[in-house]
C-alpha cells in the first residue's frame, strides 16, 4: 500500500508544536474531544490501543477538529467500518485512500483511489493473475525460493529478520508476478520505498521531487521496456505487465496515459510488498510472545491454516483506509459533511470485541479467522488476499522442516506511520531441528 | 426442511437440508463445504460466497440487488447466473436448489 500522492507537511501558520502528543498519556487523562489518533508516535512505540478502546466504547465515530493531516472523523468499531467501506456511493476513494492529502505536482492516478466505473475497468483487468487458480501455479516456485531462503540463514547468531526474510521472501515474489528480471529484483523494493518514502535526512529521498524522477525516470521506463516486449507476445503469459499490456482496458495505457501507467505499478508494486513483508514479521514475534500458541504449532502444523488468517488480523498491515464523504450524510447520529475526510481505523476494528471474541489475544486456532477487516470490505477489497495467505503458509511450512524454533532476541522497530503498519527491524535467532 | 444441493467444479455433489430464514451461504459454511469462504460473514461485502445457481433455477432465486452487482461485477469470472450465496434466503419455494460452486474460490 501506498503513500504515493498524499503525504501532508504542515504549513506555516499551522506549527505542529502547538498539538499535544498523547504518546505516554493515560488515555482516560485526556478529555476525547482532544484524541488524534493519527499521531505517528503511537504507532511507533505501540501505544495507539488503550485509546482506540475508549474511542470504541465512548464515541465510536469520533470527530478530530484538528490534526496535522486536518480534522477528520474515525470510525473505530468492525460493523460501523464494515458499512462505510461497503458504501461506496457515498464514501468515495477519491483523490486519496490515505489520511494525508496530496500536496505535490506529481499525481499518480491508481485504481485502488479511483469510483466506479474506472475501478472496476481497471481492477477487473489484473484479477484474474492473483486468482487462486493461478496461484496454483506459482505455489512450486515460491515454495523453492522460500526454501532457499531459509536454508542460507546463519545459524547460531543473531540476525534480522526483516532484512534476512521478510524483504527477501516479498520481493522474489513480486519478481515472479512480474516476471521481473531476478538479479534486478532489489529495485522492485527500493522504487516502493521510494514510493512511500517522506522527505528528511534520514530518509532514502531529500524531495518529493527526487522521488518523482525516480519514479518516472528509473522505474517507469523498466516497465514500458517490458511492456513493449510483451504486448506483441502471442503464447499467452500471466505476468502482471503481460496482462495489462494485452488486455483492451489498458493496453493503451503506457502511451496514452503514462502517469496511470506508473501509478498503477506502484500501486501492484507496494500493495504486495510492505503489507505482506510485515505480516511475516509479525508471525514470528506473535508466536514468540504466545509460547502457548508456538507449541500448539509445533505439536500440529496443520494449524498454519488458520494461524495465516489470524496473523493478518493481529497485524493488520495497513492500520487505516481513508473516504471522502460525498454529500451530507447522518451515520450513528453524527453528521458527516461533504468534503469530510472520514479514516477507517482498522487496526480498531480488528480488536473490537463485539465482533470477534477475545479479540485482544493471538489465538492461531479461532472460529472463523478470516473474519476480519485487514483486507478491507466491499468493492475494494484486497484483491491479493489469497496470494498473501498463501505466502505466509508456504513460508511457515517450510520453517517448521527446518526450525524448531525461530526466536525473538530482542525488542523490533516499528513503523513511523499511521498508516504501514510494521516493522523495521526485529533481531532473531533460528534453532535448527 | 427444504433440501439445497452443492455441485464442486469437479462434479462432486453435497446435499445438504436447510432451515428457512438462513441463506445459502450459511447452509454451506456449516456444513463445511469447500468453496465458500465467506469472509465477511453474510454482508454482501466481501464476494467470497459466489455461486452459479443451477439455470432450471435462476427464476426463482431472482436477480442480484444493486450492492451485490457492484462487488460481484469485479469478478472477470462472473456469469449471467452468479449470485452471493448470502444474499439467498432460504424459503420452501427453494426445496431442491441447486448451486454451482466456481473453480476460482478454490
Amino acid at each position: 500500500m501506498s503513500e504515493v500522492t498524499e503525504e501532508a507537511t504542515t504549513s506555516l501558520n499551522d506549527p505542529i508544536e502547538a498539538r499535544t502528543s498523547m504518546m505516554g498519556i493515560d488515555p482516560y487523562d485526556i478529555p476525547l474531544e482532544d484524541y488524534d489518533v493519527s499521531q505517528r508516535d503511537l504507532y511507533r512505540s505501540n501505544t495507539s490501543w488503550g485509546f482506540f478502546e475508549r474511542l470504541r466504547k465512548e464515541d465510536p465515530v469520533h470527530y478530530c477538529k484538528d490534526s496535522e493531516f486536518g480534522p477528520y472523523w474515525s470510525i473505530t468499531k468492525f460493523d460501523d467500518i464494515s458499512d462505510i467501506d461497503g458504501n461506496h456511493e457515498i464514501f468515495s476513494s477519491e483523490p486519496v485512500i490515505s489520511i494525508a492529502d496530496p500536496i505535490q505536482d506529481f499525481k499518480t492516478p491508481m485504481f485502488i483511489a479511483m469510483d466506479e466505473p474506472a475501478h472496476g475497468n481497471q481492477r477487473r483487468t489484473v484479477q484474474g493473475t492473483v486468482a487462486p487458480r493461478n496461484l496454483a501455479n506459482m505455489e512450486d516456485l515460491i515454495r523453492e525460493r522460500a526454501g532457499t531462503i531459509l536454508d542460507s540463514l546463519p545459524v547460531g547468531e543473531t540476525f534480522d529478520w526483516v532484512e534476512k526474510v521478510s524483504i527477501e521472501l516479498t520481493t522474489l515474489m513480486l519478481a515472479t508476478l512480474f516476471d521481473f528480471p531476478l538479479e534486478e529484483r532489489s529495485k522492485l523494493t527500493y522504487w516502493s520505498d521510494v514510493a512511500t518514502a517522506v522527505p528528511g535526512p534520514d530518509s532514502i529521498i531529500s524531495s518529493f521531487a527526487e522521488r518523482s524522477r525516480i519514479l518516472s525516470q528509473e522505474c517507469a521506463p523498466a516497465f514500458l521496456k517490458l511492456w513493449k516486449e510483451r504486448e506483441g507476445n502471442d503464447e499467452p503469459r500471466f505476468d502482471l505487465i503481460s496482462m495489462l499490456a494485452r488486455s483492451e482496458e489498458t493496453k493503451d495505457m503506457a502511451s496514452e496515459r503514462p502517469m496511470e501507467f506508473i501509478g498503477n505499478l506502484i500501486l501492484l508494486i507496494v500493495g504486495g510488498n510492505d503489507t505482506t513483508r510485515n505480516s511475516i514479521t509479525g508471525s514470528v514475534l506473535f508466536l514468540n510472545e504466545n509460547p502457548n500458541e508456538y507449541e500448539k504449532l509445533t505439536a500440529n502444523p496443520e494449524l498454519i491454516n488458520t494461524m495465516v488468517p489470524e496473523v493478518i488480523r493481529y497485524q493488520t498491515p495497513l492500520a487505516h483506509m481513508r473516504r471522502t464523504a460525498k454529500e451530507d450524510f447522518t451515520f450513528r447520529g453524527k453528521n458527516i459533511k461533504k468534503g469530510d475526510k472520514v479514516v477507517m481505523w482498522y487496526i480498531s476494528g480488528n480488536r473490537d470485541s463485539d465482533a470477534i471474541e477475545e479479540a485482544h489475544r493471538f489465538i492461531i486456532d479461532r472460529d472463523k479467522p478470516r473474519h476480519h477487516l485487514s483486507f478491507g470490505f466491499g468493492i475494494h477489497r484486497c484483491m491479493g488476499n489469497r496470494l498473501a495467505e498463501m505466502q505466509l503458509r508456504v513460508l511457515w511450512e517450510e520453517i517448521l522442516k527446518r526450525f524448531k524454533k525461530v526466536e525473538v532476541m530482542g525488542e523490533p522497530e516499528r513503523t513511523y506511520s499511521n498508516l504501514i503498519k510494521g516493522y523495521a527491524t526485529l533481531p532473531v535467532r533460528v534453532h535448527p531441528i | 426442511m427444504p433440501k439445497i444441493t452443492f455441485i464442486q467444479h469437479d462434479g462432486e455433489e453435497i446435499v445438504h437440508e436447510a432451515e428457512n430464514g438462513l441463506s445459502v451461504m450459511n447452509i454451506a459454511v456449516d456444513n463445511l463445504v469447500s468453496g465458500i469462504d465467506a469472509d465477511c460473514g453474510g454482508e454482501c461485502n466481501c464476494a467470497t460466497c459466489h455461486v452459479y445457481v443451477d439455470e432450471k433455477w435462476t427464476k426463482t432465486v431472482g436477480q442480484p440487488h444493486d450492492n451485490e452487482e457492484a462487488i460481484m461485477s469485479l469478478n472477470p469470472d462472473r456469469k449471467p447466473t452468479s449470485r452471493l450465496s448470502c444474499q439467498i434466503k432460504i424459503t420452501d419455494e427453494l426445496d431442491g436448489l441447486v448451486v454451482h460452486l466456481p473453480e476460482f474460490q478454490f
